[in-house]
């Protein structure tokens, strides 16, 4: 995808090879070895051409068609960047599931990561049960992708649900949360919450790296324990912040299942849980427009793309690497 | 990045307060609690009756109804016992596909040198943030028109791939962990005599078990949760998997069906639910080492 242009330390030449490059310089290429690299890679290069690359083209030139499933492919219409067009100006759902996944992500994203990083810090003292409760706050990480998770959720937030069973507890009287376009989405972004378990794994693993000495000095100083969490724990963890959060954030964008299960697959109710995917499986899959679902796709990887850079980008003002030449 | 962060020795800290170090296991109780509850609320309502799914708002059933889980069985025309057998298999050939290619192509990658290996391995690394999303509408299509798709064995536009290393996820795992194994073995295996199969068959193959564990593991728990794929590319009910033969239920809308639907969703994770309980620290020092998904 876009992001392969990073120069690599080990590229060779790779225009004018001669025959005897093998030999030259460094020799480094043994007999044979080159031929056996090509050898082993070869399974991943078919699959490189076949699943990824040529897919992505073939979906880049159905982008300006109007290829249904339906018509054989030498006889589809080139329409130009009429499906672009039509995306952008004469769309609402489009828009519509563009504001649903951004407001998903945007929220849902770092409310788990602030959960992750809470519930790290809580464990982050070596006692006996950490192991325990890491593993069961891990669990629902595993669990919560798949449709049986999906389904449980939807239940609990239903009228019947267990969520407002506890609300009637303080007197409250709930509603059908799954079934209010105000709150569909908002389950959703719960049972993302809920599966905190992954980042908070990858912020103990990050805090355990953070060495004593910098509390110890911190402390001496006079830093109470917030000074310390903000001025060493941070700026020491933000590399793994940094890197949960590129994470999260591209995961968050391509959440189907749960909405899918939620809504039956429509995006309902009144398209309140139409997240970009479910957007492209609908109009792909079930109006079988796969010439527009081609164009939603790029514009989908350019925009993950797009948000990756800006990502990396304004990183390196935050992103505090302690073996970097800025420390 | 994280990719190094296998945790070193816990240095030990000044200890707490007492009285700190209780309300902290307060907090983390009821974390637990929280975090918990749906998955005992899902196991509640699997054995309650309809009745009580509405009216009885405790975790436990005050009724046992067992019942739900013999409804839901043969709930469709075809029984679960098929679907679970289709998820099975899918799964188990995902693992053997993805442990098989993507340990080859990881061996090119860290270990043998040949021209463009950097391009390829920079193209590699940027597959992994490729959203999958994005190449289905393609690859269904070839793949229909390859005759493939609800073809005689449907089963194969989900495995190909796989066969084919294209899940980067592990091939950047298996590069991370080979770099670890030892050069001075493949050296000594070569003045044995040995060439590139030879190290890889003598040297890399058996040292890599750990990470073709780790690979195993998540790709059989992510195949079985999987749903996008299997429902684009399975059509025939008798061809369903486990997750896409759940969703029936929920187009069924009959609320008579909600016990037999939670009894289908708690069996449909109890695999998952015992991998971890077999392998909880290796799920979890996983995640750490190669530092992604979960």
């Amino acid at each position: 995808m876009a992001l392969t242009t990073a120069p690599d330390p080990t590229r060779r030449g790779s225009g004018s090879v001669r025959p005897d490059a093998k030999r030259r310089g460094t020799g480094r290429i043994r007999h044979g070895e080159g031929l056996a690299g090509y050898v082993f890679l070869s399974p991943w290069l078919i699959g490189l051409m076949g699943i990824t690359a040529i897919p992505m083209l073939l979906s880049l030139y159905l982008s300006f068609t109007n290829y249904d499933i339906l018509t054989p492919l030498s006889e589809v219409e080139w329409v130009g960047l009429a499906n672009y067009e039509r995306m952008f100006t004469s769309d609402p759902s489009w828009w519509h599931s563009v504001r649903v996944t951004l407001s998903f992500a945007l929220i849902a994203v770092p409310l788990k990561l602030a959960a992750a990083l809470g519930v790290a810090l809580l464990l982050n003292r070596a006692w006996r049960g950490v192991g325990l409760f890491r593993g069961l706050f891990y669990l629902p990480s595993l669990l919560g992708g798949s449709v049986a998770l999906a389904i449980v959720w939807v239940n609990m937030f239903n009228r019947d649900g267990a969520f407002n069973s506890f609300l009637a507890l303080f007197g409250i009287e709930g509603k059908p949360w799954v079934n209010d376009p105000d709150w569909a989405l908002e389950t959703l972004m719960v049972l993302a919450i809920w599966q905190f378990g992954a980042p908070m794994v990858i912020f103990l693993a990050g805090l355990k790296q953070v060495p004593t000495e910098l509390y110890e000095a911190a402390s001496v100083d006079g830093a109470g324990r917030f000074r310390q969490f903000v001025n060493v724990t941070l700026p020491m963890l933000s590399p793994v912040i940094f890197f949960n959060l590129v994470l999260e954030t591209i995961n968050g964008f391509q959440g189907f299942t749960a909405a899918f299960v939620l809504s039956n697959g429509t995006g309902g109710p009144v398209d309140s849980t139409l997240m970009y995917t479910l957007n492209l499986y609908i109009t792909g899959f079930t109006d079988l427009e796969m010439g527009y679902a081609s164009a939603m796709a790029w514009v989908f990887l350019l925009a993950i793309a797009l948000i990756t850079v800006v990502f990396f980008s304004t990183g390196r003002f935050w992103v505090h690497y302690s073996d970097g030449e800025d420390s | 990045m994280v990719a190094s962060t296998v945790a070193p020795p816990v240095a030990t800290r000044p200890r707490r307060p007492r009285s700190r170090s209780w309300l902290r296991l307060v907090v983390l109780l009821a974390i637990v609690a929280v975090v918990l509850y749906p998955l005992f609320w899902m196991i509640g309502t699997s054995v309650k009756s309809q009745e009580e799914i509405v009216n009885n708002i405790g975790l436990l059933p005050r009724n046992f109804t067992p019942g739900n889980y013999l409804d839901g069985w043969t709930n469709f025309d075809v029984s679960f016992a098929r679907f679970f057998l289709n998820s099975a298999m899918v799964s188990l050939l995902t693992v053997v596909g993805n442990a098989v290619s993507c340990l080859l192509a990881a061996y090119a990658f860290a270990r043998l040198k040949f021209r463009l290996r950097g391009v390829w391995f920079a193209v590699m690394i940027g597959t992994l943030l490729l959203p999958g999303h994005v190449l289905i509408v393609p690859q269904y299509i070839l793949f229909r028109t390859l005759g493939l798709v609800g073809g005689e064995w449907p089963y194969l536009p989900l495995l190909i791939p796989q066969f084919l290393a294209t899940e980067a996820f592990f091939v950047f795992l298996m590069v991370q962990f080979m770099r670890g194994i030892p050069r001075e073995l493949d050296e000594a295996a070569r003045i044995d005599g040995a060439n590139a199969f030879g190290i890889f068959r003598h040297v890399i193959l058996p040292l890599s078990r750990p990470a073709l564990v780790t690979t195993a593991i998540f790709s059989f728990i992510w195949t079985w949760n999987d749903f996008f794929r299997q429902l684009v590319f399975l059509s025939n009910l008798s061809d369903y998997t486990v997750p896409v033969a759940l969703t029936l239920f929920i187009d069924s809308t009959s609320q008579s069906a909600v016990g037999p639907m939670f009894a289908m969703a708690v069996l449909s994770l109890l695999p998952v639910f015992l991998f971890f309980v077999a392998f909880q620290r290796m799920l979890v020092e996983g995640i750490n080492t190669s530092g992604l998904k979960g």
